[in-house]
């Protein structure tokens, strides 16, 4: 047997003695995904048990270093792990900006102080992070961005405004982009800094959205005490590592234009709702721009993987991330508005415990931001006609 | 599972064939051939180079004269072709002729696979009866008589049917018109009595042809695999039809989006370069974004034929459909971003258009192939 089919066989065994069973199925709301940290209200015990085990053995975090508390795995075995929580529908122990953001930064810039201590917290999921990108005036224009860092020697005082802060009032920490150096150009002066949310002079008022809900805040800081050996990186070459991140970003809320394994697919959900005739959807006209959905959602499927073994293999293009967020974000929006044509009228029941589509208006709306957050479609456009066709 | 990229030998075979088309078929040669109205509507000493290269036996088993290089190999040839609009009996004869052979014939009707390699025999398939694609409608008829059969009917949308050795025809045997079970194929000799090809011209220059069958007899021998029982080893020859023309779509839509992307670079209005209008460049970011889907699903559509695998019908039927949408989105902007000179003649960016659409339609569109998706998916 290969070390890849005894891993497989092990990892099964474990997940079969490790997964409480409630996890194994997918999650009805966004109210089921378990995001950890200090005030975290667990849904259940075997909610908070399968993070704490999953944490331990770093399968969070399948491909970090173990020394930082990461599973260390290859690639290969971690699309086993994959592979295998598919299998039995386990759902994902944690969401974290921290793992798919912050992160992955400090494993690439920052300093060995730094991995040691933020890695194994957000591993085991007991610190929850928000990101402090945007700004009121500095959104695609990110770089644009006013929030002032004075040098204190030791420390840094930070003073300004941050918007559009998703679970600002939930998070413990902030990674936050800050103007260290007001002289320059507007790309060289930033830094990127991390502060404890509970730091004084830091508050967040939530924001409500269209869906009703309120995930994003805007957050003020106010003098806030920033320790010098909490900048990633080197001061004032911040931009760098903020573009890095939004890269893995991108990729990540791209992601929303795939069907995860054990979710049903658009096709399926239209089935549901409205039944076959001859072995076909009820409504032709339904069944034609589903059909057409699905061809594209297989296309984005395969690009996405492709990307990858690209990059892998070192080929491809750069920027491709930019392509693979257009896609998919438009991707995911044109399902949405599939299914509310699917179920119709009662797709659109705001509430009530009963709804046939459960809370399918929210999330119908939550899509819309897909292709406002992490960058506009548009500004999508703007990096592939500059960057990779090189038209200006 | 296998990784969505070429091999370094697949990629050699694009390299190679890439440097044959631009050199021994530009489309300088499909434009001369057309103003020429050449009767064979291909330049036989391009052929006899494309078949010194190996290029007609890339999917013929060695055993009979090939190279036995897969899908994803005479997929990168295919994809090249289309960049110059190369015109070639490849896909009559190399793919849809070579491929009906490998999966429905007998050892001896298999000995042609050879002479399929070396070029010197021409195979096309004739199927459709309508302007639409519908495979399984065949109201052609075979009379069994004598041991042997008679065949009549109408077949159109012949490609390279003029210029063919063998005709692979679809014929009832039983059965009436829609009916999946009853079809049988057969092999035609053009030359046959009863037999008339008819050229047909069509906006891309390229060979076509109306086949008309009136009282040909055939022997037992001409049958194709079982009789009756076509609708499947067809079905799946029709897989591997449409994923070559989505490579073919592949290579035609990527040419004609680089030649629109060079004009913009080149061509000044309002004192400045077009490249410069943002209502342009996010056009031709969506194309460019869009032409990576298809790539992604054209080469794994190719890999699943290769693998044998179940999602193959699936995967070449969604790469059929989306080369075709984008194939028709790309040049209809090609000729659009070239304003006036894209209405031109003289501008080969027309030349992609008008070679698209036949493309498009042959062996089912986009409309035809989300269906069958549709279908496939159990919706
Ligand atoms: C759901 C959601 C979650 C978010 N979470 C976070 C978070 O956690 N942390 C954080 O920091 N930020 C977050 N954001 C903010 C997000 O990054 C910004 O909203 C985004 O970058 C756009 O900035 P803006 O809202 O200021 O829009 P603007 O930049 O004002 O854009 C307005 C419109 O103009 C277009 N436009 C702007 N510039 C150009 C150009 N050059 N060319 C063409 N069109 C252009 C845009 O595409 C858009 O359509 C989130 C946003 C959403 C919707
Ligand atoms: C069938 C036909 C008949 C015609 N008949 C006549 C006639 O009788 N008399 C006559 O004088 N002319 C005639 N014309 C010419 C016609 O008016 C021009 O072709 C047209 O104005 C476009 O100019 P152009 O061809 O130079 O394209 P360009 O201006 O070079 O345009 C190339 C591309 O760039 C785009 N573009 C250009 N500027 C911008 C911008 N600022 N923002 C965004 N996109 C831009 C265009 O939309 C186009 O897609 C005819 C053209 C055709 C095709």
């Amino acid at each position: 047997m290969t070390d890849l089919e005894t891993f497989r066989q092990e990892t099964r065994a474990w997940l079969e003695e490790n997964c409480p069973q409630s996890m194994r199925s997918p999650f009805e709301s966004d109210k089921d995904a378990c995001w950890g940290g200090r005030n975290f209200q667990y849904q259940s015990e075997d909610q908070r048990l399968w993070l704490e085990r999953m944490g331990e053995r770093g399968w969070t975090a399948p491909e970090w270093p173990t020394e930082y508390g990461g599973g260390g795995l290859s690639r290969e075995e971690h699309k086993i792990l994959r592979e295998e929580m598919a299998r039995i529908q386990a759902r994902p122990p944690l969401n974290s900006f921290g793992i798919w953001m912050i992160g992955p930064a400090i494993l690439k810039f920052g300093s060995e102080a730094l991995k040691r201590q933020h890695l194994p917290p957000i591993v085991r999921g007991e610190i929850r992070w928000c990101q402090g990108y945007s700004e009121p005036g500095a959104g695609s224009d990110l770089a644009g961005l006013q929030t002032r860092a004075e040098d204190k020697g030791d420390h840094f005082i930070v003073n300004g405004q941050k918007i559009w802060t998703s679970y600002a009032d939930k998070a413990d920490w902030m990674f936050a982009l800050v103007r260290t150096n007001p002289d320059v150009k507007k790309q060289e002066g930033i830094s990127l800094v991390l502060f404890d949310m509970e730091t004084p002079g830091v508050s967040t008022r939530p924001i409500k959205l269209i869906s009703g809900e309120s995930p994003f805040c805007e957050t003020f800081l106010d003098n806030v005490r920033v320790e010098k050996d909490q900048v990633v990186g080197e001061v004032d070459k911040g931009w760098t590592i903020a573009k890095y991140l939004l890269t893995h970003e991108r990729s990540m809320i791209g992601d929303m234009g795939s069907t995860a394994a054990g979710q049903k697919t658009l096709a399926e959900l239209a089935v549901d709702a409205l039944g076959l005739e001859d072995g076909k959807l009820a409504d032709p006209m339904l069944r034609t721009e589903i059909a057409s959905w699905t061809i594209d959602s297989i296309g984005y499927e395969l690009t996405a993987e492709r990307a990858r073994d690209e990059a892998k293999a070192g080929q491809g293009v750069g920027n491709v991330s930019a392509m693979l967020k257009y896609a998919g974000t438009e991707l995911n929006k044109r399902r949405y508005e599939l299914l509310v044509a699917a179920y119709g009228s009662e797709g659109l029941l705001w509430e009530g415990d009963d709804r046939p589509a459960g809370a399918l208006p929210q999330r119908w709306l939550r899509t819309k931001g897909n292709s406002i957050e992490g960058g506009t479609t548009e500004v999508q456009l703007n990096i592939i006609a500059k960057n990779i066709l090189g038209l200006g | 599972m296998q990784k969505l990229v070429l091999t370094e030998e697949q990629q050699m075979l694009k390299d190679a064939a890439r440097g044959l088309f631009s050199e021994q078929a530009p489309v300088s040669q499909l434009r001369k051939l057309r103003d020429d109205k050449d009767p064979l509507g291909y330049v036989p000493e391009f052929w006899n180079q494309a078949v010194e290269l190996g290029l007609a036996g890339t999917l013929i088993p060695e055993s009979h004269g090939g190279s036995e290089f897969g899908h994803v190999g005479m997929g990168q040839v295919m994809e090249e072709g289309g960049r110059t609009l190369a015109a070639s009996p490849l896909f009559a004869s190399g793919v849809l002729g070579a491929c009906a052979l490998m999966l429905a014939g007998n050892d001896s009707q298999k000995e042609t696979l050879k002479a399929i390699a070396d070029g010197s025999h021409l195979m096309a398939l004739a199927i459709d009866e309508a302007g639409r694609h519908q495979p399984l409608r065949v109201a052609t008829r075979a009379e069994a008589r004598d041991g042997g059969f008679v065949l009549n009917g109408r077949k159109t949308f012949v490609v390279d049917g003029h210029i063919a050795n063998t005709l692979i025809v679809s014929a009832r045997t039983s059965g009436s018109e829609g009916d999946e079970a009853g079809i049988t194929l057969f092999l035609v000799d053009p030359k046959a009595e009863g037999v008339t090809v008819e050229r047909t011209t069509f906006p891309d220059g390229r060979n076509y042809a109306k086949v008309t069958l009136e009282n040909v007899v055939v022997g037992s021998d001409a049958v194709l695999g079982e009789q009756d029982q076509a609708a499947a080893p067809l079905q799946k020859l029709l897989d591997i039809g449409n994923a070559h023309l989505a490579a073919e779509l592949l290579g035609l839509s990527s040419e004609a989006f680089d030649r629109a992307v060079a004009y913009m670079k080149e061509r000044k209005q309002f004192g400045v370069y077009i490249s410069s209008f943002q209502a342009l460049q996010h056009r031709a970011a969506h194309m460019w974004s869009e032409l990576e889907q298809v790539k992604s699903m054209v080469l794994k559509a190719f890999m699943a034929l290769d693998a044998d695998d179940d999602q193959a019908s699936l995967l070449a039927s969604a790469a059929k459909a989306k080369a075709s949408q984008v194939a028709e989105l790309v040049t209809n902007e090609g000729v659009q971003l070239h304003g006036g000179m894209g209405m031109t003649d003289e501008f080969d960016i027309g030349l992609f258009l008008k070679r698209a659409r036949p493309v498009q339609l042959l062996l089912g569109d986009f409309r035809y192939h989300a269906d069958r998706v549709a279908s496939l998916k159990g919706f």
